[in-house]
């Protein structure tokens, strides 16, 4: 059911933890189908309290202790969603998924296809974006390029605690395969999340920040740091139109078309690495539909390089709210004088803290 | 058996005409491995199975007619030509995939065991492999969860050798396979695939050791491939495997054999032998005829269905 303008309102403020665990607990509520599957499903860390107590509450055959063995493991949830289970597997790090690549690329994404729609995959893989405290090249990945290609899979990146509940809610109902992508660090954000269960749909784009000198796409924890800029930029007189990037497939382009045939400038910043990432695609889309740029693109993502460990090696690694204030300067083309203006203010006002630990912003409140 | 083999000699009998464009791993040869178990499944029973995957479906009750179309690419095809034979399904007689990844298949069977057990059914899973697939992580990381969780299915290995061109010596230091269903504490037996009765008389105490205990089998049928691995010939002259190898195992033909048992006990059967393998000849030329002039489905349709 959508949010509801009927229902008396129940909002308070969940952390982004909170609210994905509200998402699955309530969908588990609603339908005995759904089980949890994780490495350490039901210990003390609970994939950090997002399922904690699951199987307190609704039986130890809701929460399965999965084995070191994700091939395995995740070739049985498909087999048992294609049987009618609607497993949810937990993985602590994206990395894990890819000793099960071949089942998720190939069972997971195809049957569907292969039985024209006689089989179903109703299954959700939530894995985790690590980032900071050196977690270095195999812990940091978000490889939301890689499963974006596939087709017959669903991607989605949340960014904010109320749709995250939505966006779990609608993958665990949906009826196919969804790569469920959280960022470590949001995990702290917090948010005014409805108190009912709510399906967000999945649709690519929503509207962060209305506005008509620049379009903004964003996915994840980046989100966040573009929307701190565009209230930022309001008092100078720019207005920027962002949105959260958060369904990368199925593309649903509507809503990106709109604000780019608007603005005609356009800055992307994505999770992933830049070259060949998932905002080269907007691109290649808006070039096709013929949107006359007025300045070029600027992607901002990883550089062609994994990321390492090292507190001195992670410096310049990830973009951030301040390189999107120098690509709005390109973008815009704002004179050098206002832009030492901006930055000036824009550093005062938010101080940094050491690169590999979260920004205090990210808490929020959303 | 019988119609197994008529099916698969008539495939490979057409094949070179061309228009059977899709990779064949026939089960000439395999077909009591595949009857003698599969005999003894009800309906309901589920069965996952890999590229060499013919004699499953038919053993099941697959439709032939459309196994065949499906062979020939034609829209009527079991997958409407999504899949040609590497990829048989027939969810009306719950054949419900072949994985043309070796291993693969052993994971969803898992989880299907799994979801029988998790709503109580007495439905099990059989899933069929070759001796390669125990080569594979997979088949070892779902015989432990499956022991582990006590789940009704049984794991069928055709034993046929080979993988492809390499035999078994050059690709697994231990022989014994019963092995790796003891590690993982699953009760386990090894039968001449290629007895008919010997592989009934077993699945049948299988089965129901399967379906009263919630417990896993692995069930080992040695055997052998008489054509080539993919496609339609002979290929003893490549000297892989020895003519003398070759013709041993001719001589412990299934269908052959069963046949002598029959008539070695009433001669007569003959005439019903041959009445049933002119029946099914007949019924084949309709399906063939019919599956060459069939339409081919529309690319119209090949986006569709990417999405439930």
């Amino acid at each position: 059911m959508q949010r509801s303008m009927y229902m008396p309102k129940k909002i308070r403020y969940l952390s982004f933890v909170e609210a994905i665990k509200e998402g699955i607990f309530q969908s588990i509520k609603k339908d005995k189908r759904v089980y949890l599957m994780g490495e350490g499903v039901d210990d003390p860390s609970s994939m950090w309290g997002t399922i904690k107590g699951a199987s307190k509450i609704f039986g130890k055959d809701v929460a399965i202790e999965m084995p070191v063995a994700e091939n395995g493991l995740i070739g049985i949830a498909i087999g048992s969603a294609i049987s009618g289970e609607r497993p949810i597997v937990n993985l602590q790090r994206v990395e894990f998924s890819l000793l099960a690549l071949e089942q998720i690329i190939n069972n997971a994404a195809k049957t569907s296809y292969i039985s024209r729609g006689l089989h179903q995959v109703p299954l959700v893989i939530r894995m985790v974006v690590g980032r900071g405290w050196g977690q270095g090249p195999e812990h940091a990945q978000s490889l939301e390029g890689l499963f974006s290609q596939i087709p017959g899979l669903k991607v989605v990146i949340p960014s904010f605690p109320d749709d995250a509940k939505g966006l779990i809610a609608a993958s665990i109902k949906d009826n196919n395969p969804v790569i469920f992508i959280e960022h470590r660090w949001l995990h702290f954000s917090e948010g005014k999340v409805d108190k009912n269960l709510y399906i967000e749909p999945l649709t690519s784009f929503k509207k962060i920040h209305n506005g008509k000198d620049v379009t903004i796409i964003s996915s994840s924890i980046n989100t966040l740091d573009a929307l701190r800029v565009s209230k930022f930029f309001v008092k100078y007189n720019i207005s920027i139109d962002l949105l959260d990037f958060r369904v990368p497939r199925p593309l649903n382009k509507k809503i990106f078309l709109k604000s780019i045939k608007k603005t005609k400038k356009l800055i992307t910043f994505e999770l992933g690495h830049t070259l060949y990432g998932i905002n080269a695609e907007l691109i290649s889309l808006a070039v096709e539909n013929g949107i006359n740029f007025k300045s070029p693109p600027i992607r901002l993502g990883l550089p062609d390089h994994p990321t390492p460990s090292s507190r001195g090696l992670i410096t310049n690694y990830y973009p951030d709210d301040i390189s999107i204030i120098y690509a709005l300067k390109k973008v815009l083309k704002l004179n050098n004088k206002l832009f030492n203006k901006i930055i000036k203010e824009y550093k005062l006002q938010n101080k940094k803290l050491p690169i590999d630990v979260p920004d205090p912003y990210f808490k929020g409140p959303f | 058996m019988a119609l197994i083999r008529l099916i698969e000699e008539r495939i490979a009998l057409e094949y070179p005409g061309g228009e059977m464009r899709c990779p064949i791993h026939l089960s000439i040869g395999q077909e009591a491995a595949a009857v003698g178990l599969i005999n003894h499944l009800n309906s309901k029973d589920k069965i996952y199975s890999n590229h060499r995957s013919h004699a499953h479906y038919i053993a099941k009750g697959g439709d032939v007619k459309k196994m065949i179309l499906e062979l020939y690419g034609k829209e009527e095809g079991c997958l409407g030509g999504r899949g040609g034979s590497m990829h048989l399904q027939d969810l009306n007689v719950n054949f419900m995939a072949s994985i043309p990844i070796v291993s693969s298949a052993i994971a969803l069977a898992t989880g299907s065991s799994f979801s029988q057990k998790k709503r109580k059914s007495t439905n099990i899973t059989v899933v069929y492999f070759g001796d390669a697939a125990l080569e594979e992580g997979i088949f070892f990381e779902c015989a432990n969860f499956a022991s582990l969780h006590n789940l009704p299915i049984i794991f069928a290995c055709e034993n046929n050798l080979y993988s492809v061109y390499t035999p078994l010596k050059q690709r697994q230091i231990n022989h014994k396979f019963k092995k790796y269903a003891d590690v993982f504490n699953i009760k386990n037996i090894v039968v001449d695939g290629n007895d008919i009765l010997k592989v009934s008389n077993a699945s049948k105490k299988i089965i129901n050791y399967v379906r009263n205990n919630n417990k896993p089998f692995f069930l080992q049928m040695n055997t052998y491939r008489w054509r080539e691995h993919c496609g339609p010939n002979y290929d003893n002259n490549l000297g892989y495997r020895s003519i003398k190898e070759f013709n041993a195992w001719k001589k412990k033909c299934p269908i052959e054999n069963i046949k002598k048992t029959i008539l070695n006990v009433d001669k007569k059967q003959i005439n019903s032998i041959e009445k049933i393998n002119q029946s099914i000849n007949k019924r084949l030329d309709l399906i063939f005829d019919y599956s060459k002039k069939a339409k081919l489905p529309s690319f119209h349709d090949a986006k569709k269905h990417v999405y439930a």
